[in-house]
């Protein structure tokens, strides 16, 4: 798997809830149609703006609430990585199970405004902003991690291991994706 | 040095003599549960599955099903959990909030591993069982393997002493935590001390539930006597379990000390509860639209007992509405033979069938733009309960009983004081 991932940076604050992320009505949404109200009342038309390819920059406490999968929202948008001061850890493992690199670098907002280039390696730990030559280390993800990651996420890698139908192969489309929670 | 509470659990579940904060462990999990929600979007029927009488099934979230989405849901679950012969299956009926049914059946055991797609899922931490909420993926990768991995983290020991005064519950002694402290995130909370004596089983469950709320890995309770005849009553005595005590000498991240009686009840007020709740005498007395009583955290039967002695005899006033939720249907029968729910609705509260809905925002009782919410329930998330342009205090259910008869904040101390024997 490539650890070395850039992007274009979004920018968002401390404490950015699952609420704020996946909306209890979105719940009610398909996957594509949920991922338009990603920070919704945060910042409204932001799901109009994001790129895939984008990285999503973000404060302390990132992903506060609930067990919702909002990495599935993100990767429906084409997220490619997120990037944090410090997250919650339900919130990281929902995005290293959905196959979302999640990596945390202290003092990452500082560094980074929306639209700035941002280079990360998520085995090494470290995220970079080209532009003005910063770049600062975070926490590696270990290797039990990484392997999740380089699957594609959990459920690709029980498909692997033929505890699920292989995508494709069992006449149901798409990638299984078990939802969830309050 | 020792261990805590939660990294015992974690060690002898993984295999290990012993374990420290940054390790990553693979563990053994005692119980997986599956909730509704798990079936209603993009349900996949796994080939195999590890163990299915390490499985449970409970219908919470979105029960009667609001939806034709979650009907569907319904009928995913119910095909599953016959097709693989699970037994522990909380149908629509016999259901309710998932950590009460988890508590009520016994199915957490002190110094067990207990998985759930549900946030809350600390809640079993009361009863010394290391639980968190995992996410829908990883809980159907464990319902399939019967294992997963935690990155240990440092714990926060929370040392209780004093006793809980007449109208202070475990909403309260949280709301003070939660307010002094802030948020704990990537770390676990560890709660005992002398005072421990003093807080009721169900106020344990709503501290442990609330853990969440401030970010929190894992929540632990010890398992003292209070403990032991709540679960030997529920069908787990005690040599059914091995208990999880800390080390005398275990190394903690913090030690904080938590005097209970000298609290009084506590109000959050909307957006968070870290570093945002204040004892009711210091907070603005808001007028109230909503008034909810609820959830996992406090749709208890004590928590409708204390609601119901505050509204007896009285009536909600012009203007509120209040609704009660009983967190699961075996509260809610114990709570109608009781006469609890008589009180409530002859108060004018309106109560409901037992399910997550309105403390998610997802079904009943959603909020209008600029409406004000005093909650009992687990979050005060801007937008959690309805639009995002309402308000959301979170206090407890005695508080938010006495705040529905006056339609403003109001200490319940107030209103109890009239029905002390």
């Amino acid at each position: 798997m490539d650890t070395l991932i850039t992007g274009r940076a979004w920018v968002v604050g401390d404490s950015v809830t699952t609420d704020a992320m996946y909306p209890a009505f979105a719940m009610k949404l398909p996957l594509p149609e949920a991922a338009r109200h990603v920070f919704y009342e945060l910042r409204p038309g932001w799901t109009g703006l994001v790129r895939p390819g984008d990285i999503v920059v973000a404060g302390r406490n990132f992903g506060l609430g609930s067990s919702r999968p909002v990495a599935a929202l993100f990767r429906e948008l084409g997220v490619a990585a997120l990037v944090a001061e410090e997250f919650n850890s339900l919130f990281l493992r929902n995005a290293v199970n959905h196959g979302l690199p999640a990596l945390t670098v202290p003092g990452v907002t500082a560094a980074f405004a929306d639209g700035d280039t941002l280079r990360m390696d998520i085995a090494e730990g470290w995220a970079e902003n080209p532009a003005t030559g910063t770049r600062l280390p975070g926490g590696a993800l270990p290797p039990l991690v990484l392997d999740i990651l380089a699957a594609g996420g959990i459920l690709p890698k029980l498909a692997r291991e033929g505890y699920v139908p292989v995508p494709g192969t069992s006449g149901r489309p798409g990638h299984p994706q078990p939802s969830g929670k309050s | 040095m020792g261990m805590t509470a939660i990294e015992r659990i974690l060690a002898r579940k993984a295999g290990l003599a012993r374990v420290r904060p940054g390790d990553t462990v693979v563990c053994e999990v005692d119980l997986t549960v599956l909730i509704d929600l798990q079936f209603a979007t993009s349900w996949v029927r796994p080939l195999r599955i590890h163990d299915p009488d390490k499985v449970a099934v409970i219908m919470d979230h979105a029960v009667p099903a609001p939806s034709v989405h979650d009907a569907a849901g319904g009928t995913h679950a119910r095909a599953f959990v016959r097709d693989f012969g699970v037994e522990k299956f909380y149908d629509v009926g016999r259901h309710g909030i998932c950590h009460q049914v988890i508590a009520e059946n016994g199915l957490a055991r002190p110094g067990e591993v207990l998985a759930c797609t549900d946030s809350h899922t600390c809640a079993a931490g009361a009863y010394n069982t290391a639980a968190r909420g995992l996410g829908p993926a990883e809980v159907y990768a464990i319902l399939c393997t019967g294992a997963t991995w935690f990155q240990v983290a440092p714990t926060i020991r929370y040392e209780l002493t004093g006793a809980l005064p007449a109208g202070v519950s475990g909403k309260d002694v949280f709301l003070h935590i939660a307010g002094t402290w802030g948020d704990a995130t990537n770390h676990n909370l560890e709660y005992g001390g002398p005072g421990l004596a003093s807080v009721p089983m169900n106020d344990r469950r709503t501290i442990a539930t609330q853990g969440a709320e401030v970010s929190a890995d894992f929540s632990t309770f010890p398992v003292d006597d209070l403990a032991r005849d709540f679960l030997a009553a529920r069908g787990a005595p005690p040599d059914s379990y091995e208990a999880a005590d800390p080390d005398p000498d275990a190394e903690y991240a913090a030690v904080r000390t938590v005097d209970l009686s000298g609290l009084e009840p506590y109000v959050a007020r909307p957006g968070t509860v870290s570093h945002n709740a204040l004892p009711v005498s210091a907070i603005e007395r808001r007028p109230v639209q909503q008034c909810f009583i609820g959830s996992c955290a406090n749709g208890q039967l004590e928590d409708l007992a204390v609601a119901a002695r505050v509204v007896r005899g009285h009536k909600v006033a012009p203007g509120v509405r209040l609704l009660v939720t009983p967190a699961s249907q075996a509260v809610y029968r114990e709570a109608l033979r009781a006469g609890y729910l008589q009180d409530l609705a002859d108060a004018g509260a309106v109560v409901t069938n037992s399910t997550c809905g309105a403390c998610f925002g997802y079904h009943m009782g959603l909020l209008a733009p600029g409406e004000v919410c005093l909650t009992s329930s687990t979050r005060n998330f801007t937008g959690r309960m309805g639009s995002p342009d309402a308000e959301i205090y979170m206090a407890s259910p005695a508080t938010v009983a006495a705040s529905a008869l006056t339609g403003r904040v109001t200490d319940p101390r107030e209103e109890l004081a009239r029905w002390t024997p």
